[in-house]
């Protein structure tokens, strides 16, 4: 968890991704595609990865990746991201924190 | 009448139709003999005379043979007629039916039946809705009564995306098939259902007249679900591509040897993950149209809500009706 804490604060958006899962493509997809540069951390590559990706699931984070943080908080899995990206307020949060100016 | 001799075989096919026509009147001529020194000459003509009636017996059942199987013919057609008329009209009702040339072999069961049946129980009960809300908004109903209705509306599409995920765990390739929509429908297919931003581009135009702040909102939805889809659709398009890799990695060498036995199962297990993370597909792609909507909804007004409600449904409308008259086209 500490781990997870640790890199979400880094960078202004963060994604844990798996680098086999699709719909994590799909997600920072959309990050790109807004604007976004996140930092992305392939939990199938880090060697503390299992412990990780417990963490998240911890969290409420179900499937436990795509996991999005925006501002060193937690956003959600994909569901959430795209109900946010819906009523604009994605858009909103990365703007606050700076992850995008527009 | 004895059977005519095997040596006297005088007579090709087309002469014998020939001299059937000259004897056919039906009428069956009776042979004897004058006198005892034509006798071997008439033995002749009795056997041709013979073979003659015999051949017009076997020509006369033929044809009656062909009338009967003609009138079994025609009668089938006015069948079939009458049956494809039936169906045409229970289709324009909005009740979907699949026809045999479209139904494709459910590998999910009764999973994919019972969610066609699930569905057009869906539509009928929507197509009910829609009535009562166009007869509430065309006698000018207050906004109270339109937003009772429209709450229905919309607390019914929650309905359809419920049953949706519910047979996307059992058999998401039937709806990814889009085999439980009419064939106009299908054209427009994307991850198992319509298009977010399509619906919102149609309703753009109808929904005047909207606030300055409606229509930000309306133009900035329009552009989230594009953004959205284009996200999901190249999310796909990278598991098409992974699961063809998958398939694909592994080695030529002869097969029997354990290691490929291992390399073809250890493939198959990988490919068989992939695949399982379609329903995650179809479920984001559902949550997006469910999104789309229920935003859509409150940036209008009641009334405005109402008359898009509407302007949906017929644009629906208007697909499966074509996918009717589409299925019972004449073919040649």
């Amino acid at each position: 968890m500490d781990r997870v804490r640790e890199l979400a604060s880094k960078k202004a958006a963060v994604i844990f991704t798996k680098s086999s899962c699709c719909m994590c493509y799909s997600i920072k997809t959309l990050f790109y595609e807004l604007g976004a540069s996140p930092a992305i951390h392939e939990l199938d590559k880090d060697s503390y990865g299992r412990e990780m990706e417990r963490a998240l699931r911890v969290l409420g984070c179900d499937p436990s990746v795509p996991a999005v943080f925006i501002g060193g908080r937690f956003v959600g899995s994909s569901k959430d991201v795209i109900s946010l990206h819906v009523d604009g307020s994605l858009k909103q949060m990365l703007i606050d924190a700076k992850a995008i100016w527009f | 009448m004895a059977d005519a001799s095997p040596r006297t075989d005088i007579s090709t096919d087309a002469e014998t139709d020939e001299m059937n026509q000259r004897f056919d009147s039906g009428k069956s001529i009776v042979v004897a003999p004058s006198d005892s020194s034509d006798r071997s000459k008439s033995n002749l003509d009795q056997k041709i005379l013979r073979r003659l009636a015999q051949n017009r017996e076997a020509a006369r059942k033929s044809r009656l043979r062909k009338k009967a199987y003609v009138q079994q013919l025609e009668s089938s057609r006015l069948k079939l007629t009458q049956l494809e008329q039936e169906l045409q009209r229970a289709r324009q009702q909005g009740i979907f039916i699949s026809s045999t040339g479209d139904q494709s072999h459910s590998i999910g069961g009764n999973g994919a039946m019972t969610f066609d049946v699930e569905y057009s129980r869906w539509l009928e009960e929507k197509n009910r809705q829609i009535n009562e809300l166009r007869t509430a908004v065309n006698s000018h109903a207050g906004d109270a009564e339109l937003r009772i209705i429209v709450d229905g509306v919309m607390a019914h599409y929650d309905e359809i995306f419920r049953l949706k995920s519910n047979i996307a765990k059992a058999d998401v390739f039937h709806l990814l098939s889009g085999m439980w929509k009419t064939p106009a429908e299908r054209c427009f297919l994307w991850l198992g259902g319509f298009r977010s931003s399509e619906l919102l581009k149609l309703l753009v135009n109808r929904l005047e007249p909207l606030t300055e702040q409606q229509l930000v909102g309306i133009g900035n939805l329009q552009q989230s679900s594009q953004q959205a889809e284009d996200a999901l659709s190249q999310g796909m398009e990278a598991l098409q591509q992974s699961l063809a890799e998958t398939l694909s990695t592994g080695s030529l060498g002869s097969s029997g040897s354990s290691g490929n036995v291992a390399n073809y199962m250890g493939q198959m297990a990988m490919a068989m993950g992939k695949l399982g993370t379609l329903e995650g597909f179809i479920c984001q792609a559902d949550n997006l149209r469910q999104q789309t909507l229920q935003r859509m909804h409150r940036i209008l007004t009641t009334r405005q809500s109402a008359r898009a409600l509407l302007a949906i449904h017929d644009h629906f409308s208007r697909l499966r009706a074509l996918s009717s008259l589409w299925l019972a086209r004449p073919r040649e």
